[in-house]
């Protein structure tokens, strides 16, 4: 069965920039509605992504399909035929699992051809399970042990520091990866540094590989935590468009002298039924013909 | 071959002249003319020439303090968090900064192992460990801040070069040498090292580098192993034998094909070093010369695997045998006289 995966008609077009290629300029134009949709595209695509290579993580990449979207489609500034242009905003994927969605995005907006997606799951592909900055354009830094990205991140805030340049750096955790003792050493640093050019987003989805994420260890409260340690919180619903496009619209300016972290609530397998009710079945996995064929009407049947 | 010399000595706290620890963190000797901490030197004359080069301190600020007079704006201090202070380092290089972190070598490694492979050997990012304090340099601290496994977990690690300098003229050489090498880089640096050079030697990456001539026994060291190497060489020539003293200060990418030389023309071969036995210096020159089907004598003189002593340097140097006498009298054993 094939899947009607053709993007929505939301994919901006891009402003020209002064040297390598156009810009995709931060704040682009996308409605909620729209950003819904793309959300769900995301979510088709990586059902189709993980069909390809027989296992996947489908829930922890659907608890952050929304926040994909928003950044992609609206937040960050790039500029894909340049993937290494010292100016563009940063992404980091803490959460490496969550990869999977990811790739649509990045072939979508240009930084490899689509044609790559098709070798996902194969031998010497690009686009792996998490993902690696030596093989997939646009991939500003590879992922995979949980706990180390927010630190690389506030590395490579430093550096615009440093270089005085205007990027914001921006690193997408898990919550049970904030159980890693060293996430906290980066939040520290973070704040001790005045890095307001880096923004924190938890995918507060409240499960882990193997349960409840505080059942394992209690995280929580989360933003207590965060502002107590120095930082600028805010907690959102993490799948509400509007939520999403006001928290990353109103980001202070990146010469400010606090990180920001944005706690996006979410639910683990969020937009689909069955994921969303026993959310670490489908932690990893793969759905088989009838239940994916289920699974893709549910979602194609809301996308407007 | 024990690499623990039998009967040590171990003196007496009644003893009047025992030796005393000295000041391993502000006053580290050279015996060569630099009045302070060479890596300390170096790194802030490396400073001045490139840009790129920041200094991030894990705590071990003092090695930094001409650095961070020089370039204040490149220094980052991290506080004692290693593990941070490596994943920040590889955002760093990820941004086009060339960064050294500076940490003592009984944490650096151990605590940061994952983060140097996955985060800077994986990207092949030019992050750079400076460990000091190797082996048993802090040994009066306690086990726990014996270094003696660095070596072993480093040279697992693929993409990661380790580079162990012969005494302060070599951190010099090898610290130039390897600024803009690709990917990261793990620099021991020896503080008990004695003198083996008048000036940096030039080392070829990734080869030994043959320190004296000799057709009888080879003596390989890295670190301090070089200088004691070095020393007993000259005392067996007194004695009619005449030792191949090698520096294997590039200890990855490692030299096996210039240990199997070495080997087919000594047939004997002594290694000596400030680690442990398992998966050090000694390990890497059996599996050269295993690989290759050479019959050769191997002794090894190394930290025995099992619960170090604690005391100050020089008392522990004799209890395991990195001495001068003791060097010569393994290779005098290994050739059977």
């Amino acid at each position: 069965m094939r899947v009607d995966t053709a993007p929505p008609a939301t994919t901006p077009a891009p402003s020209d920039g002064d040297d390598g290629g156009p810009t995709l300029d931060r704040g682009r134009s996308i409605t909620p509605v729209e950003l819904a949709r793309r959300a769900d595209w995301i979510r088709l695509q990586t059902i189709e992504l993980i069909d390809r290579a027989g296992l996947g993580h489908y829930s922890s990449t659907f608890s952050s399909a929304e926040v994909f979207a928003t950044l992609y489609y609206r937040t960050l500034r790039l500029r894909p035929s340049d993937p290494a242009w010292p100016d563009r905003d940063r992404f980091l994927l803490g959460k490496g699992h969550a990869a999977t969605g990811l790739w649509p995005v990045l072939a979508d907006l240009g930084f490899f051809p689509t044609e790559w997606l098709d070798t996902f799951g194969t031998a010497g592909t690009a686009l792996n399970d998490h993902p690696d900055m030596l093989r997939a354009p646009g991939i500003d830094f590879s992922s995979g042990s949980l706990g180390q990205n927010l630190s690389v991140g506030t590395g490579i805030a430093l550096a615009g520091r440093l270089q005085e340049r205007d990027y914001r750096t921006f690193v997408l955790t898990g919550d049970g990866e904030l159980q890693e003792g060293q996430v906290w050493e980066a939040v520290m640093a973070a704040s001790h540094y005045r890095l307001g050019n880096l923004v924190a987003v938890v995918d507060a989805n409240g499960f882990s590989g193997s349960g409840p994420t505080s059942d394992a260890m209690g995280i929580e409260p989360l933003a207590a935590r965060f502002e107590s340690f120095g930082w600028a919180v805010r907690e959102i619903d993490g799948h509400d468009p509007e939520a999403l496009l006001s928290a990353f619209d109103t980001l202070p300016d990146p010469s400010a002298e606090q990180p920001v972290c944005v706690i996006a609530r979410t639910r683990k397998g969020k937009g689909v039924r069955m994921m969303e009710e026993a959310p670490q079945a489908w932690h990893l996995g793969h759905l088989g013909p009838d239940l994916r064929r289920q699974v893709v009407e549910e979602i194609s049947g809301r996308m407007p | 071959m024990t690499a623990m010399q039998e009967g040590a000595h171990v003196p007496s706290v009644e003893e009047s002249d025992e030796p005393k620890m000295r000041d391993v963190f502000s006053d580290v000797p050279t015996d060569t003319g630099l009045a302070t901490d060479p890596a300390g030197v170096v790194i802030a004359e490396l400073g001045d020439a490139d840009p790129r080069i920041l200094t991030l301190s894990a705590d071990v600020g003092v090695t930094l303090a001409e650095f961070r007079s020089r370039h204040p704006e490149r220094y980052i201090e991290m506080g004692i968090a290693e593990t941070n202070s490596i994943s920040v380092a590889a955002g760093l290089a990820a941004s086009g900064f060339v960064p050294y972190v500076f940490s003592m070598s009984a944490f650096g490694v151990l605590k940061t192992a994952e983060q140097l492979r996955t985060g800077a050997a994986y990207n092949r990012l030019p992050v750079r460990l400076v460990g000091r304090l190797t082996g048993l340099a802090m040994g009066f601290f306690g086990t726990s801040h014996h270094a003696v496994e660095d070596v072993a977990v480093a040279r697992a690690i693929t993409g990661l070069s380790v580079v162990a300098p012969a005494d302060a003229q070599s951190v010099i050489s090898l610290m130039r040498a390897t600024v803009d090498r690709e990917g990261p880089v793990y620099i021991r640096i020896a503080e008990d090292a004695q003198p083996v050079y008048a000036e940096p030697p030039t080392y070829r990456p990734g080869e030994l580098l043959r320190v004296r001539e000799g057709a009888d026994v080879t003596l390989v060291g890295h670190g301090m192993g070089v200088g004691l190497a070095l020393r007993a060489a000259a005392r067996l020539a007194e004695e009619g034998v005449q030792a191949e003293v090698l520096d294997a200060a590039w200890l990855k990418p490692f030299d096996a094909e210039g240990v199997v030389a070495s080997a087919r023309s000594t047939g004997a071969i002594l290694t000596i070093e400030d680690h442990d036995v398992v998966g050090g210096l000694a390990s890497m020159v059996a599996e050269a010369v295993g690989r290759a089907g050479v019959a050769a004598a191997l002794g090894s003189i190394a930290l025995p695997d099992e619960r170090l002593e604690v005391g100050v340097p020089a008392q522990l140097y004799e209890r395991y045998g990195l001495t001068v006498p003791n060097v010569a009298a393994q290779a005098k054993a290994l050739l059977g006289r």
